[in-house]
């Protein structure tokens, strides 16, 4: 029998977390590669509908992994599900997105079957018959390629934005669905989740901003804040920080940009003294434009900025602010 | 907690170019530092030990010097070059080992290393000690039956989670105001225990490594970036340039 991939996909509230487009569009170039068989899962209680809407893409079969103890979400839930499952149906690879819901449960299954996670991919290689998957290190100043040296199943998770969910195609027909009851026992449960809330309403909404000057903790000291504050004035755009300005105090929470933070797409993003974490570029990447000034050639904003200044910000932004109220006159 | 290289430490490849040169200057792995804090907020509140466990080469009890300086009361140190290779399974069965003995009530990990960034040694290490664990922790209380936590979630979404102890948080950095040590507290930390743990007394806990670097490397780019050059008083005036002709903010 083919070797299988298997694509667990996300449903949050009985609704489909469109990230998980992207790893079927992964596990569907995987399979290309290596000839092995695509199926997929969902796992949750009422998990059918979601089965039935990824059974439209191509894959040979979609599994709904269904028990009324899988809701709300529990890592010892979801791990003791997807262990009998797999351990069942013994695929080769398993595929999921890096959510926080995967990385909150995925390492304790992965243990729990003896095995390993290869996490946060970006890719994945197939040469001479070996796979091997990419995966950024050192906060993305370095990239891996990494090899499992285990047996199956080979877990790997794949970063938020590595490949392009509107690339997954459509299957011929519709895979078929099975629906899959598993026994999670009394006593397995140990967490007791709440509702999910969101804090105090945001003040700022970046979202709808053309232009953002964004500060990270290359501006040193809370007082320097200040003339960022006058470019982004002079610029007639808004203030924006990465999380560690926000966590010191320094600017508001509602003005963090990335994935604990605000999404936003502005015409203009100025990136001073942020190092390009991953968690910050997801929330502007797709900004129409990107200016970067940071003192270290090799930071990781540069891999997506438009323009690049290599430099001290204390020594850029100022005449920058001159220059542009010339400008505007 | 974990030492990791500093953040802005230039990083040069080693020559089977699997790992880093190892010559650069390190610090604490940034949650870590805030999942410290945690246990010395906790420890205020409701009593009890402070512990601090780092696993890495002699290099790595700078970690634990720090954190007996900020005020933890003990440290254990797994200390082997060789620990710096292994991956996340194999490093928390190490750590698993090494407090086999003690009674803790919890265990906070960071949420993920700024190297390896594996985001699963507290997660593994739960699994391994049979503790329920819970991600990304932003507070924690204490409650008649045992910790109610608060989750981040993405998107600025939060959960509680109500679970029994012992547990295991994996703590975000943010979670609390970092403090620094005293000078008291430096020359207290001196008289403080260390217990040091060779590689040899965990060897029969480890295992194979599941997963392995085939290769590390610069990556490439994908998008074509601009440098704009000179002197500042240049840079600014090509800067103006673009955002008038090119990008059209101005
Ligand atoms: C689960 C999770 C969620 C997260 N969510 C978010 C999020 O929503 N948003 C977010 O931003 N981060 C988030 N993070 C944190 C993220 O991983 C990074 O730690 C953070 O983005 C780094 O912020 P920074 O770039 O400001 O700081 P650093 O990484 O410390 O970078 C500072 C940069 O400034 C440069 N610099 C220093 N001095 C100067 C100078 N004088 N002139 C020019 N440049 C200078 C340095 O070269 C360096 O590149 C999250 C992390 C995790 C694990
Ligand atoms: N070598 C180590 N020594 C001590 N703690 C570690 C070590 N490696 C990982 N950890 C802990 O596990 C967390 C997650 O690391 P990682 O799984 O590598 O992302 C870190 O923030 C540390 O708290």
């Amino acid at each position: 029998m083919a070797d299988t991939i298997l694509v667990v996909v996300e449903q949050r509230e009985g609704k489909l977390n469109r990230v998980s487009w992207e790893t079927i569009t992964a596990g569907q170039a995987i399979a290309a590669a290596t000839g092995w068989t695509l199926e997929a899962a969902v796992v949750g209680s009422g998990a059918a509908s979601i089965a039935a809407e990824v059974a439209g893409k191509k894959v040979a079969k979609v599994y709904a992994i269904e028990s009324a103890k899988l809701e709300p979400y529990t890592p010892d839930a979801f791990a003791a599900a997807l262990k009998q499952f797999l351990t069942s149906k013994q695929p080769k690879l398993v595929l999921m997105p890096h959510t926080y819901q995967v990385r909150d449960f995925v390492p304790k299954l992965a243990t729990a079957m003896g095995r390993t996670v290869i996490s946060d991919c970006i890719g994945f290689k197939h040469e001479g018959g070996k796979l091997v998957f990419t995966r950024q290190m050192f906060q993305g100043k370095l990239a891996a390629d990494v090899s499992f040296t285990s047996g199956a199943p080979w877990f790997v998770t794949f970063q938020n934005g590595s490949f392009r969910g509107d690339k997954a195609e459509a299957g011929a027909s519709t895979a078929p669905v099975e629906t899959v009851s598993v026994d999670i026992a009394d006593g397995v449960i140990r967490n007791k989740p709440q509702e999910v809330f969101k804090e105090a309403k945001q003040a700022v909404d970046l979202t709808q901003a053309e232009v953002i000057v964004a500060v990270g903790r290359g501006i040193k000291e809370q007082k320097n804040i200040e003339i960022a504050k006058q470019l982004a004035d002079a610029l007639g755009g808004d203030l924006a920080a990465s999380r560690p300005i926000c966590d010191s105090g320094w600017l508001p929470m509602d003005r963090q940009i990335g994935s604990s933070g605000q999404t936003v797409a502005p015409k203009l993003y100025l990136a001073l003294g942020i190092s390009g974490a991953i968690q910050h570029i997801v929330g502007m990447k797709g900004s129409r434009a990107i200016i970067a000034v940071n003192k270290d050639s090799e930071a990781p904003i540069f891999e997506i900025a438009d323009y690049a200044i290599v430099g001290n910000l204390f020594d850029i932004v100022p005449p920058l602010i001159e220059e542009v109220k010339k400008a505007k006159g | 907690m974990k030492q990791v290289p500093q953040k802005d430490a230039p990083l040069k490849l080693n020559e089977s170019g699997t790992w880093i040169r190892e010559d650069v200057s390190y610090e604490v792995n940034e949650p870590d530092a805030y999942a410290l804090e945690e246990a010395l907020r906790q420890r205020e509140k409701h009593k009890g030990e402070v512990v601090v466990i780092t696993s890495g080469p002699a290099r790595a009890q700078q970690v634990l010097r720090e954190a007996l300086a900020k005020g933890a009361d003990r440290a254990i140190h797994l200390e082997d070059d060789k620990f710096v290779g292994l991956d996340a399974f194999n490093t928390a069965k190490a750590i698993a080992a090494a407090i086999k003995d003690e009674q803790f009530d919890l265990i906070f990990t960071g949420l993920q290393s700024d190297d390896y960034g594996y985001a699963q040694t507290g997660v593994i290490l739960a699994e391994l000690l049979g503790w329920p664990h819970a991600t990304i922790i932003m507070q924690i209380e204490k409650n008649e039956t045992g910790i109610r936590v608060k989750r981040e979630l993405e998107a600025g979404f939060f959960q509680f989670v109500d679970m029994p102890t012992p547990a295991v948080l994996t703590i975000q950095s943010g979670i609390n105001k970092l403090r620094y040590a005293t000078l008291i507290g430096i020359k207290q930390a001196k008289n403080k225990p260390l217990r040091k743990v060779s590689l040899a007394e965990v060897q029969s806990a480890l295992g194979e490594n599941l997963q392995k670097i085939e290769k590390l490397y610069i990556p490439q780019k994908t998008k074509k970036t601009e440098h704009i050059e000179g002197a500042p008083a240049e840079i600014a005036k090509k800067l103006v340039d673009k955002l008038r002709n090119e990008l059209r903010v101005l």
